[in-house]
């Protein structure tokens, strides 16, 4: 059973121009025990869905359409403080830059312990008994001292692993990570990377990881989304996806990406940049950039349909219910 | 060699004063903190070449990029422009003529333009500086070329930068350096806030710039597999100091510095979906740094003496590696 | 041709963000209305009025403390009433708006002649000594209130000059002891945008084309902080208007033969307690109506302006 089903989301901000459709007809599900990489450029939608599901959407931002199911319950339009409860019981939320999720005047213990009791009915000794096995969790060493310290007093991987035990404090059966490497070394990436994976498999947490690095998704995803300008693409399994893309888009990323040892002079790359929102063009917002675009990518948008290769489904019109008619 | 040369920088150093306020340090008897950003760096680039300074954030990349500029004073040391002393040099007209020569390419694509300048304006500030132009027409033709070079179109020129994606600011970035008809340009982490299709276009620009005016680059970056991409020569640096310079074909295929190893060990592998080897430890507080090979608390080669000497980069075919235990045949 | 290229900028006008800002904010309109009702007054009161309340041979002691037009005994040719000596309200507060304005405008010109170079210079060379003397300056002048400082300058001017000379130089006086009283604040606005422009990799291009210091600071630097700062002008120039009617109704401001409002308050309080109220009542009520305007439309400029504060 999934834990979280997305169903048709869209998302506009009203304007005084006019209402600009930042999201559109955006569905997937996220099974527990799965990472799904969510990966776009920036300006795609792609935080702004990790945002919606949580209830954090900044106004004048809102959902406008479709359903968000959490463990069978519709949490599309729940109020403020029903939000509040269901992000505290169910939802792990953690962001890119560590510093802005921890409170800079509060030891971590001390975060920790208060994020614990007010969502669980325990004594403090028990709470902090449950902080400091967090602390271990997440491969903080010593966690009995660092128990005491503040946050400035980590360093950038270790702080990321905290904010990473706090979203573990309600033990979460959904994780969203919104870039949750970028702000890092690579040699720090990969290990909470490796953490990210470890909490998935051995807990059975659902993970949206949200990144605009492919690298990130190869390593950490089991099944990945690809947006572009507010809609979904494609979407598939991780291996099939990066090995072999079907959408023109996703394959323009896949080449533009430098491998190590490839030797090209020139890399292959997309012309253009990715429409604003206010900029749409008719039909696919993909066909000024594609090089298979046909007559009909400029008036209609394609549905996600299936591909050649099974559970990997594209939206584009190359594609006719499994077969390629190009 | 050294004639043609480019660029020399010989045991450049730039240290800076991070202690707290003199009266704070006198109180609290703390002692005075030197941040040694850059510790010693010696290397050179060949005209026509693209020399790449790799590492992770804090190793002092930017902090040599910047320092080769002009914009901080060294401590210590010597850069030398087609063999002519920039560091020693007084004489302002000279000065101004070896700037001209050398420019450079910021990473944030919305700081680097003066978003209250127009676009032609931007472009033609170092063109000015310089007095480049004979007049305002030739001046315009100027710039409208620098804009067809970069891929925008000389109407552009009438727009200010917020009306651009981030790309075309990196573009634009790009023409002002371009204007003051330089040889020689520092690219630091140019391609860095930009997302991965656009950061092709850009490194493709800087290939084809560098194929039709003969460039020379000094490109600074964290991301190996694009210093792969455009380098000849790499310097792969750790707390301030070269660790290894090795021709690119050598790093990638036979990387010597434990570091070195470790750095290519953590590259996620697109392709072959083989689980990346997470490196242990973190980079040390630069202010604070490990006595003896500022490596050793993370390296597994590390031996009693690493502790205690600070290796000094030695050769070993083309390439030259700064480690005891490579020294030592250990590796 | 010149009116489609006029068409097309009023075009441009009108689509725009702050145009249309203004006009979804009826408070602004309503207080930009009001200001410019008290601005035309004020500076049309020659040709407004045929009263000239403060040449004394055009006033006749006859028509002394008469009351308002719509109360009893009230005349219809002084509508708002007359004072002790015969003066005509209305006109009063037309002549004595025009001098508060007057006081406002140039000494916040003068605060922000002095601020914003200032601050741009020691947020360029931020922890140098010439940041550090600027700021302690600042500091140093921060900590006594601006009232104080004007009447220091005052007092001093006034030891030092004649009678007549006093009078005659009072308002560029006045002006020049509140503006040398508030430039610090505009110094401190310009000096923390400086220190993060300053810090832009724009600055380091320029830097990099051997730019000198200052042509920096004009050219890049100033066009970038100036705004912020200017917003808070336009409140600054309410700040000033009410230090100026607080000086004058202490009676260290502009003398009574040429009186702001702040003077005219101060005339009409002395007739407040035997029943006379108008006297004083409308000037102040002219004033809390004139600063509230301002006020209002610096808010509405700091909001459209500068997102980050709302």
């Amino acid at each position: 059973m999934s834990v979280v089903d997305i169903e048709n989301l869209s998302i506009e901000f009203p304007t005084r121009r006019g209402i600009l459709k930042a999201i559109e007809g955006l569905s997937f599900s996220i099974e527990a025990g799965e990472i799904l990489g969510v990966v776009g450029e920036s300006g795609a939608g792609k935080s702004l869905t990790g945002n919606a599901i949580v209830g954090l959407l900044e106004p004048p931002g809102r959902v406008s359409g479709g359903k968000i199911t959490l463990k069978g319950r519709d949490i599309t339009h729940l109020s403020e403080n029903e939000m509040r409860r269901v992000r505290g019981a169910e939802i792990g939320v953690i962001f890119q830059d560590p510093l802005t999720s921890l409170n800079p005047l509060y030891t971590v213990g001390k975060q920790l312990t208060q994020t614990i009791l007010t969502h669980r009915n325990i004594s403090y000794s028990k709470a902090k008994d449950r902080a400091i096995e967090l602390l271990t969790e997440v491969g903080i060493p010593a966690p009995e001292l660092r128990f005491d310290a503040f946050p400035h007093e980590f360093s950038g991987g270790m702080r990321q692993r905290v904010v990473i035990a706090l979203a573990l404090c309600c033990d979460p059966s959904l994780i969203i990570a919104d870039e949750p490497t970028t702000a890092l070394d690579v040699s720090v990436q990969a290990q909470i990377i490796a953490l990210l994976k470890d909490l998935s498999r051995d807990k059975g947490v659902a993970t949206m990881l949200v990144t605009h690095d492919m690298g990130v998704i190869a390593e950490a995803a089991d099944r990945v989304a690809v947006i572009y300008s507010g809609r979904l693409v494609e979407i598939g399994d991780v291996r099939s996806v990066i090995d072999a893309p079907k959408h023109p888009y996703t394959r323009g990323l896949m080449d533009s990406i430098p491998q190590i040892g490839q030797n090209l002079k020139y890399l292959p790359n997309i012309e253009g940049a990715m429409p604003r929102l206010d900029g749409r063009p008719d039909g696919c917002a993909f066909n000024p950039r594609c090089k298979m675009v046909k007559p009909v990518c400029r008036e209609e948008i394609a549905a996600l349909r299936a591909t050649e290769n099974a559970g990997q489904m594209a939206a584009c019109w190359i594609y006719d219910g499994g077969h390629k008619y190009v | 060699m050294s004639e043609q040369a480019i660029l020399e920088v010989r045991d450049l150093k730039m240290y800076f004063d991070v202690s707290k306020p003199l009266v704070t340090r006198l109180m609290n008897r703390l002692p005075k903190h030197v941040l040694k950003a850059v510790d010693g760096l010696t290397f050179s680039i060949k005209r026509g070449e693209t020399f790449s300074l790799v590492g992770e954030s804090g190793c002092g990349k930017s902090t040599v990029a910047r320092t080769i500029a002009g914009l901080n004073a060294a401590t210590s040391g010597e850069i030398l422009i087609d063999g002519k002393n920039l560091t020693g040099q007084k004489e302002k007209s000279s000065l101004s003529d070896i700037a001209r020569r050398m420019q450079m390419v910021f990473q944030s694509p919305y700081a680097s333009l003066d978003p209250r300048w127009r676009v032609r304006d931007i472009i033609a500030e170092p063109i000015r500086a310089y007095g480049l132009a004979d007049n305002k027409e030739d001046e315009r033709e100027q710039v409208a070329q620098l804009l067809l070079q970069v891929g925008l179109s000389p109407r552009d020129g009438e727009k200010y930068p917020h009306e651009f994606s981030g790309g075309q600011r990196q573009r634009i970035s790009i023409a002002r350096a371009l204007s003051s008809k330089p040889e020689f340009l520092i690219c630091d982490e140019p391609t860095s806030a930009l997302d991965v299709s656009v950061q092709a276009q850009i490194l493709n620009l800087m290939t084809r710039l560098q194929d039709d005016l003969g460039l020379t680059y000094l490109f600074i970056s964290h991301d190996l597999a694009v210093i792969d991409h455009v380098s000849d020569w790499i310097g792969v640096m750790y707390l301030g100091r070269i660790c290894e310079i090795t021709p690119k074909s050598e790093l990638f295929r036979r990387p010597r510095h434990p570091y070195t190893r470790m750095l290519l060990e953590t590259i996620p592998d697109l392709k072959g979906g083989t689980e990346r080897k997470p490196m242990e430890g973190e980079v040390p507080n630069p202010i604070n740094p490990p006595s003896g090979c500022a490596f050793h608390p993370r390296c597994a080669f590390a031996t009693e003496k690493c502790t205690r000497e600070r290796p000094v980069l030695k050769g070993y075919d083309m390439a030259k590696v700064a480690c005891h235990a490579v020294e030592d045949m250990r590796i | 041709m010149q009116t489609a290229k006029l068409s097309k900028w009023w075009a441009g006008f009108y689509d725009h963000d702050v145009t249309w800002s203004f006009l979804h904010s009826p408070l602004t309109m309503l207080a930009s209305l009001v200001t410019l009702l008290l601005v035309g007054a004020a500076f049309g009161a020659p040709y407004l009025t045929s009263y000239t309340p403060f040449e004394p041979g055009s006033l006749s002691l006859m028509d002394a403390f008469l009351p308002p037009a719509w109360e009893a005994g009230g005349s219809a040719a002084h509508f708002l009433g007359t004072d002790g000596q015969g003066r005509d309200v209305l006109a009063a507060i037309m002549y004595g708006t025009q001098i508060s304005l007057i006081v406002g405008l140039f000494s916040v010109l003068l605060s922000v002649a002095i601020g914003i170079p200032l601050g741009i210079i020691a947020g360029y060379a931020t922890g140098s000594w010439i940041d550090t003397l600027i700021m302690r300056v600042a500091d140093i002048q921060l900590t006594i209130p601006p009232i104080l400082i004007a009447l220091m300058i005052d007092g001093v001017v006034r030891t030092s000059m004649s009678n007549e000379l006093h009078e005659e130089m009072a308002i560029p006086v006045l002006i020049f002891s509140i503006g040398i009283a508030s430039w610090p604040q505009y110094a401190r606005i310009t000096r923390s945008g400086a220190m993060v422009e300053r810090r832009k990799d724009y600055i380091a291009a320029a830097k990099l084309i051997q730019t000198p210091a200052w042509l920096i600071l004009l050219r890049h630097i100033f066009p970038n902080v100036v705004g912020p700062t200017l917003i808070v002008a336009t409140i600054g120039v309410a700040v000033a208007i009410i230090i100026e009617a607080t000086l004058s109704f202490l009676g260290v401001g502009v003398p009574p033969t040429n009186p702001s409002l702040g003077t005219l308050i101060r005339i009409g309080n002395n007739f407040l307690f035997s029943g006379e109220w108008w006297i004083t009542f409308f000037p102040a009520f002219t004033l809390v109506i004139l600063v509230l305007s301002v006020n209002l439309i610096g808010d509405w400029l700091r909001d459209t302006f500068n997102p980050k504060l709302r």
